[in-house]
């Protein structure tokens, strides 16, 4: 039995140690918002935050993860009102919608550690979330949009 | 997909019923024989259990149910919309749902061929403007007033002499027992307050938060997860395998095989599959199976040519699939040498032969690309549970009536006895038109006693797909002495189907014109990629005339707007497929928008682009810079004639992604083979772009007309191909006739 900490919940799995910890969000624990894209850690349609850090979890062995907090896209905000997320809505950003969860949540450690980022800032951050359906300059824009949303306490749209 | 027959069926019907505890439900049906017909499916069903289209409820809760599979190009907001917009609601209190397969309730519930919006623009408008004018004359019967005296608004029905009002619900119950007129007057497009205004996406808050949409995220009680074996290589097959140390393995219930088709099975065209004959894991979990694959001990051989059955129209035949296990050099020498064959006579004008021996000059250049996979983000998968009597089925696909008569034979369960849901598609590009892939996964469930879910790998996903083909075409133009343009030649081919469209531009606009095509048979298994051979044709084409502009000493945007001038005054030959007037307007659309020929025309390498494909007009301009070294596309204007755009933003969301998975595919996409085995098997070795390489701004225009909507989804993609290679052209003095434009170009003087 592996104790995992997820969106502020604390869960026993009965899982190998080795098993990715994207499987154990999946098929264990339930929370299908955190994506399968490739497996090897190229498209980031499986990024997590462990312990604030982007992770992908389709290579994050969940032996790695004990005594850390896990945040998935469903622990993002208690009200689905991350700056991201409302930036996300206000552009309408998606086509597909399928790797937009990884999207917000490399974006999410992007404006954590840089309030205010360039262009070049986010090319290099969102370098590792492949979009198929070519949602990348809504992306970008929704990234700055939340960055003055941040700046501003979170308030308005 | 193009094939499709998108003549819509004016026998279409509307009929009404109550719900239970009071309520109007209102669906349509029609489309009997709408794209259905070629494979043999007669749908003239009688009514049974009724679902809804439109449900209005006593407490005003209004209910759109959405008829297509959503894959990205925004059909549950869109076509909702067109509903919305007739029956006069607020589209902000429209509850929307994605209906079940129903192809006699619901109508042909195709996702493909950029026919959403063309195929139920018509009957959308109708079933609302019925609801309406049921809602109005029970409201007038209640309040014994003549129906020309009611107006309604948002939802709200008024008699405004007596001042009475209420809503919708108020007399949905009532509504339902009167009986669907017919014919209703539809709004003057100019009127529209829903459809022709940005509408977000009515599932972008579940998409931000995670909820579980995809076919993926589909759970049922007892769910095992299975995922597929197949063969190595195109050309190989199961010899055995030995399964004992894999079952030992925790969580594994079962390895078995299963086999999709029956010899002499009648496959349909949309019933392709990569290997007959493969093996599914079964166990508990996902990683419990990923991690048993690996245990098993398996055997392949070659398999030979094999023989499939095909339907067709003339009733079936017989195909031999050859057995070669195929390299792409040997791909490209065979190309090489059928090039150089006699080929099929496709559409011949005027005398182009002799315009050719006396011709001045000859322009002859050939064009190259290779298979493209579709990489859908979320890899191949479906739900299915399946018993002695019934089938459920859910997940992602593009076309349920197409794969439910294969799957009804397989199970030799009637139709009636098959369930077909369907999730929220993570992409689809024409992959998930093949439903291959609920065929195995009830062959599973049927064996394994059990509800499945089958899931593909990435690598799965990869290796064992339906591509794009690999495509090549020599076009040659003869010039007189003036350097008139006096004769035009494409010859096309591919592995194995060729991309000529032999009545598209510039034939209609050239008097001596010949187009010839040819193929070769693999067993590489193709289909529809976005803007099927659109997405070659364009970008070969494009890319010939843009170096024939060069060599006329013409720009290439007045070089095309000429030929279409003569395409529209004096056209050459019949079937000409465009209408010239429609395709010059994108063209005079996006050279104002640019600014072509400006001051900016020195700041970037820029490259211009058109195409009609699937009833719609694009063009483009890309401007190219350089960054860190490679050619990087910063900017891209793009002008597009769809007719009335239904939903403006999300339009334009559409056409970017177009162009981005254009500049991406063009620059970086590419499928090889070795001995019959993909080589680019995850996105570690096939590039897909990513955010660093997409422009800053896709600028995107639409030409304001009041012309019945036509597709979006592919008409903007093929053009970005020819419009890169003409930059790329600008930018480094070397012309590109090798797709994807980031490999080695083979060495051809430039004109």
């Amino acid at each position: 039995m592996i104790t995992l900490n997820i969106n502020k919940k604390t869960y026993n799995i009965d899982a190998d140690p080795e098993t990715p910890l994207l499987w154990v969000l999946r098929d264990h624990v339930g929370l299908v918002g955190t994506k399968f894209g490739c497996g090897v850690a190229q498209c980031g349609a499986c990024v997590v935050h462990l312990d604030g850090e982007a992770v992908r979890s389709c290579v994050t062995r969940i032996n790695r993860a004990v005594g850390k907090k896990v945040v998935t896209i469903e622990g993002l905000s208690e009200k689905n009102d991350h700056p991201l997320q409302k930036a996300w809505l206000e552009l309408d950003v998606s086509q597909c919608g399928y790797c937009q969860a990884g999207q917000i949540m490399s974006a999410a450690v992007l404006l954590k550690e840089n309030k205010n980022p360039t262009d070049q800032d986010i090319n290099d951050a969102m370098a590792g979330n492949i979009c198929r359906c070519g949602t990348y300059l809504r992306i970008r824009d929704a990234i700055h949009l939340a960055s003055e949303l941040q700046k501003k306490g979170n308030a308005g749209l | 997909m193009e094939k499709t027959n998108t003549n819509f069926n004016r026998r279409a019907f509307l009929k009404a019923s109550a719900i239970a505890g009071g309520g109007l439900m209102l669906h349509f049906s029609a489309l009997a024989k709408f794209g259905l017909a070629e494979r043999g499916i007669d749908n003239a069903a009688e009514w049974h259990e009724l679902t809804g289209y439109i449900k209005i409820t006593p407490d005003n809760a209004i209910k759109i149910i959405c008829p297509n599979p959503e894959f990205g190009q925004n059909v549950m907001t869109s076509l909702p919309m067109m509903v919305a917009e007739e029956l006069d609601v607020d589209w902000k209190k429209v509850v929307v749902e994605m209906g079940p397969h129903d192809n006699t309730k619901l109508g042909p519930q195709f996702t493909g061929g950029s026919n959403s919006m063309r195929m139920y623009w018509k009957p959308l408008r109708q079933a609302g403007a019925a609801a309406r004018n049921m809602l109005m004359q029970a409201a007038a019967q209640s309040w014994a007033v003549p129906i020309e005296e009611i107006t309604t608004k948002a939802g709200e029905i008024y008699h405004e002499k007596s001042g009475k009002k209420g809503v919708y619900g108020d007399f949905a119950t009532k509504a339902s027992a009167i009986p669907v007129p017919k014919d209703v007057k539809v709004k003057d497009v100019k009127t529209f307050n829903v459809v022709r205004h940005s509408q977000k996406n009515v599932e972008g808050a579940k998409i931000v938060s995670g909820k579980p949409l995809f076919g993926l995220d589909y759970k049922h009680e007892g769910m095992l997860i299975a995922m597929p074996v197949h063969p190595p290589a195109f050309g190989m097959k199961l010899k055995s395998f030995d399964a004992s140390q894999a079952l030992k393995m925790p969580g594994i219930k079962d390895v078995f095989t299963i086999k999709l088709f029956e010899d002499g099975f009648e496959l349909g065209g949309f019933d392709t599959r990569t290997f007959n004959v493969i093996l599914a894991v079964v166990g508990k979990t996902t990683w419990e199976v990923m991690q048993a694959r690996r245990k098993l001990i398996v055997e392949w051989e070659p398999a030979g040519d094999t023989k499939d059955t095909m339907q067709g129209h003339g009733g079936k035949r017989e195909v031999i699939v050859p057995g070669e296990l195929e390299s792409t050099e040997k791909q490209m020498e065979k190309m090489r040498e059928y090039a150089a064959k006699p080929a099929q006579v496709l559409r011949k004008d005027g005398d182009p032969e002799t315009a050719f021996k006396n011709a001045a000059q000859v322009i002859e250049r050939t064009y190259n690309a290779p298979f493209l996979a579709h990489n859908c983000m979320e890899p191949m998968n479906f739900f299915a549970h399946v018993t002695d009597d019934k089938a459920l089925l859910v997940g992602p696909l593009q076309a349920p009536g197409w794969t439910e008569p294969t799957l009804s034979k397989v199970l030799k369960l009637s139709p009636d006895k098959i369930e077909i849901q369907m999730t929220r598609m993570g992409g689809g590009f024409g992959r998930r038109a093949y439903g291959h892939y609920l065929v195995e996964a009830a062959l599973i469930s049927k064996q394994a006693k059990a509800p499945v879910k089958l899931i593909y790998s990435r690598e799965d996903d990869a290796t064992y797909g339906i591509y794009r083909p690999m495509y090549t075409a020599t076009y040659r133009a003869a010039l007189d002495a003036n350097k008139n343009l006096i004769a035009f030649h494409v010859k096309g081919g591919g592995i194995p189907e060729n991309a000529v469209h032999q009545n598209r531009f510039p034939a209609g606009a050239i008097d001596n014109y010949l187009a010839e095509g040819w193929e070769i048979a693999s067993n590489i298994t193709i289909g529809a990629f976005r803007a099927p051979r659109s997405n070659f044709a364009a970008a070969a084409e494009q890319s010939f005339l843009d170096e024939l502009a060069e060599a006329m000493g013409k720009d290439p945007i007045d070089f095309r707007l000429e030929l279409l001038k003569r395409a529209k005054e004096n056209p050459v030959g019949k079937n000409n497929e465009y209408d010239a007037d429609r395709y010059a307007g994108v063209i005079k659309l996006v050279k104002e928008k640019s600014g072509w020929n400006g001051p900016e025309q020195k700041q970037f390498h820029r490259g211009v682009a058109a195409y009609f494909c699937h009833n719609s007009y694009a063009a483009h301009v890309v401007d190219m810079t350089t960054k860190d070294g490679q050619p990087y596309v910063e900017r891209v204007f793009s002008a597009i004639d769809c007719g009335i755009v239904i939903n403006p933003d999300a339009a334009t969301n559409m056409v970017q992604g177009a162009v981005v998975d254009g500049i991406g595919n063009s620059l970086y996409g590419g499928l090889t083979h070795k001995d019959g085995v993909v080589v680019q098997n995850n996105f570690h070795s096939y590039r897909i772009i990513r955010m660093h390489e997409a422009p800053k701004k896709v600028e995107v225009h639409f030409v304001q007309n009041d012309i019945d909507p036509t597709g979006l989804g592919e008409p903007p993609f093929p053009p970005v191909f020819g419009a890169v290679a003409n930059a790329l052209y600008k930018s480094t003095g070397k012309r590109y006739y090798q797709q994807p434009f980031s490999s080695p170009q083979p060495e051809i003087p430039n004109v």
